[in-house]
């Protein structure tokens, strides 16, 4: 991998036959970087190439997104529709047929589904991204993490999108977020964006040599992780009871997505007492934990921690095998 | 010039062979330890440097590893070992337009692809104009790249690659594309560069563009270093090791001549008549036989090739089955794609032949031969009265190289005398 450096020394003098050069071209003047290409680079070099290569992830990202868009006529407005209508099909099957007595389970659901939705977007997408632009990593030379990067980054401008949709059904139920804790969203968000391009950049490494990584992270991360975060149901409700019989709740927090969607669930849907169900029975029960606010803190740097060891690893792996993606791909 | 701009440190590039490639989980574990591979050398202890403002040429054939080599100094592949050292921001050209994204118009591609060869969108602003004028599609340019011809889309490419403002340029036998006019433009660009001092790196097949642009070259072979020198040495040095390599004569052994030739065959099945010469009615047998004609070089001790200017001598055997009067033998030299680049008999070199009867052998020669580089055919034939006896193409074949910098068809030598309004500024050249 190519790496960058500063020169020690500016160029040269110039040599004969420059007055030819060009008015404002004196490049001869301007420091000249040093670029190794060798077998081994370390995780830090790798990562100052990356940031080198900002504009360029800048640039990726937004090209992912105009060429999703390209030639149709709603373009960036069908990133907001899509979300808005599995809301509003959700608010009609949860609040008519399938009545499970939560009030504004859309709120409730979405609160988790917004980031799963970006966790498993960037996820996917990277997976495939080294195999998808083959062309471009046979061809040209750029930090190759970036790739995945990108597909993390598009995954946050859909995020965005998403977010939009959902203040406006917040305001549209009258749901108010918990206002003092609004921090906390970005605590939860942090780790969550380390977490994917870690798991990105080495399943991305990891699908050049095995494709069938591409399938089995879609069933995986797809059905499995999905169900088990408490997205869909409540944790405290459904899950916490249980586990607490036979002392294994930790278990559940295994799971680094977790104590994440429950931070944004805390923060958005904002219920932490007790619930009245809008079920017949007018049951009361709770769905979010009583936790402060600094036990949310802890639990997602606990996560932002894995997710940093991960992505060092994710590093290492794809540091190893970026050598021979030319040749693999 | 002077400081090293392109470092290649013992390097190293080994690729292995998977003879069956498993990339499913289910087959990498049935096969799991024993995945049979070669190992194939593409590089082996390549080293040289590049200093700032030379342009350095690469040859090699096929598989000899440039292609590998400039995609270790890209950085696009990883040597095995050792490694290539870069001073300043490098461009390269190793397929036109490789970073273009088919939806995005040809304006956003620019910018998208300027900052894959790692430029700023600063840097990108200062040369868009310059680009898209060299480009030639200031009409075009907020289209879809989808809809460009493929024309278009090369010359986006080379023109983003060179308008950029790189310090390092790597082109990997592009300027073959594009019109010839376009052509000309590149290498119009190219040579800007090294006016500019920039390092070039460049590979190409065509030995007459190295030669007239690099300052050096390196010939590669089997992944090895064969030599170096000056463009027309190392163009030199090429040709020698195909020669060596047995790729240029060897490549057509010219049949042995008829065991009998008395016995005229029954059929003209191995007599390619060229156009501009009859075929002997078969009643009248074909009396006069050509052998396997041979090139002297007088410098045949020291190479196996001719000089321009220097002289060569055609020698050909005949066996003529009885006496022949009015016999003319015939003489074509052939350039690429057989075109003819010269012709004559003897008759019209006058001298006349009246052929004994028995064997012997017809020489040419030929005094001082001006042509530029390249492999020549040559035709031999024989005609009587009747019409022709035997044609013989290519009876043999022979090879100039020209150590100038200059290019084209014929090697003239030239003398320049450059004047000022205060007498000779310049001069040079044969006396």
């Amino acid at each position: 991998m190519a790496i960058e450096a500063p020169a020690q020394s500016p160029g040269s003098p110039t040599p004969a036959g420059s007055t030819f050069e060009d008015a404002g071209r004196s490049f001869q003047a301007r420091p000249k970087p040093t670029r190794v290409v060798s077998a081994k680079t370390t995780v830090r070099e790798r990562l100052v190439e990356i940031w080198r290569a900002r504009e360029l992830l800048i640039y990726l990202v937004r090209t992912e997104i105009k060429v999703k868009y390209k030639n149709s006529f709603l373009g960036l407005v069908w990133s907001m529709i899509s979300p808005a209508m599995t809301l509003a099909v959700y608010t009609v099957v949860f609040g008519y047929f399938l009545k499970n007595g939560i009030p504004n389970f859309v709120i409730f659901l979405f609160s988790g589904l917004l980031l799963w939705n970006f966790f498993q977007t960037g996820v996917l997408t990277s997976t495939g991204v080294i195999v998808n632009n083959a062309g471009l990593v046979k061809k040209v030379s750029f930090p190759r993490e970036i790739l995945a990067l990108a597909a993390i980054g598009s995954a946050g401008v859909f995020l965005f999108f998403q977010a939009i949709v959902m203040v406006i059904f917040m305001l549209a139920l009258q749901v108010a977020p918990a206002w003092p804790l609004l921090w906390l969203l970005a605590v939860a968000f942090v780790p969550t964006v380390v977490l994917s391009a870690g798991l990105g950049i080495l399943l991305a490494s990891v699908n050049v040599y095995m494709r069938d990584t591409q399938h089995l992270v879609t069933v995986l991360v797809g059905a499995a992780w999905f169900w088990a975060c408490p997205i869909v149901y409540s944790f405290q409700e459904a899950v916490a009871t249980k586990l607490q019989v036979h002392h294994v709740e930790w278990l559940y927090f295994a799971n680094p997505l977790t104590p994440i969607v429950m931070t944004f669930q805390r923060v958005l849907y904002n219920r932490p007492g007790l619930v009245r169900l809008t079920t017949p029975a007018h049951v009361y029960k709770r769905l979010l934990p009583s936790w402060p606010a600094t036990t949310y803190l802890w639990a997602d740097a606990a996560v932002l921690g894995v997710a940093l060891l991960l992505f060092y690893v994710a590093m290492v792996v794809f540091g190893r095998l970026a050598d021979n993606f030319a040749e693999e791909l | 010039m002077g400081s090293t701009s392109v470092s290649i440190e013992t390097v190293s590039k080994r690729f292995r062979l998977h003879s069956e490639k498993y990339n499913s989980l289910k087959e990498k574990i049935i096969h799991i330890g024993r995945a049979p591979y070669t190992d194939l050398w593409a590089l082996r202890d390549v080293a040289f440097e590049v200093k700032e403002g030379e342009t350095l040429g690469i040859l090699g054939r096929n598989g000899s590893g440039k292609s590998t080599l400039l995609k270790c100094i890209c950085g696009v592949l990883q040597p095995t070992s050792g490694r290539v050292v870069v001073q300043g921001k490098l461009a390269g050209l190793l397929e036109l337009g490789a970073g273009f994204q088919q939806e995005l118009s040809g304006r956003e591609n620019i910018y998208l692809n300027g900052s894959m060869l790692g430029f700023s969108k600063r840097d990108v602003d200062r040369m868009f104009d310059d680009i898209v004028e060299f480009a030639e599609l200031s009409q075009f340019i907020d289209n879809q790249v989808k809809f460009y011809s493929s024309g278009m889309y090369i010359r986006l490419g080379f023109a983003v690659a060179v308008n950029v403002d790189p310090d390092v340029l790597v082109i990997d036998e592009v300027l073959a594309v594009g019109d010839e006019r376009f052509q000309r433009k590149c290498i119009e660009r190219v040579k800007q560069f090294q006016r500019d001092g920039r390092t070039i790196l460049f590979v190409s097949h065509s030995a007459d563009l190295v030669r007239s642009i690099c300052d050096r070259a390196v010939v590669l072979s089997d992944g090895v270093v064969v030599g170096s020198g000056t463009g027309g040495e190392a163009v030199r040095m090429f040709r020698e090791h195909l020669l060596e390599a047995g790729d240029v004569l060897a490549l057509r052994e010219e049949a042995p001549l008829p065991a009998e030739p008395e016995t005229a065959p029954q059929g003209d099945a191995d007599l390619v008549v060229p156009e501009h010469l009859a075929s002997a009615p078969r009643d009248e047998g074909r009396p006069v036989r050509l052998g396997t004609a041979t090139v002297v070089l007088a410098t045949a001790a020291e190479r196996p090739y001719l000089v321009p200017g220097e002289s060569l001598t055609l020698r050909v055997p005949y066996e003529s089955s009885r006496p022949v009067p009015g016999a003319v033998f015939q003489l074509d030299i052939l350039g690429d794609e057989s075109r003819l680049i010269f012709r004559t008999d003897t008759e019209a070199l006058g001298v006349p032949i009246d052929l004994p009867a028995g064997s012997g052998t017809v020489e040419f020669e030929l005094q001082g031969v001006p042509m530029s580089d390249g492999a020549y055919d040559v035709g031999l034939g024989v005609q009587t009265a009747q019409g022709l006896s035997d044609w013989r193409e290519p009876a043999c074949r022979f090879e100039v190289m020209n150590p100038g910098r200059s290019s084209g068809m014929v090697a003239i030598p030239v003398r320049t005398v450059v004047t000022g309004p205060d007498g000779p500024v310049a001069g040079g050249g044969p006396a």
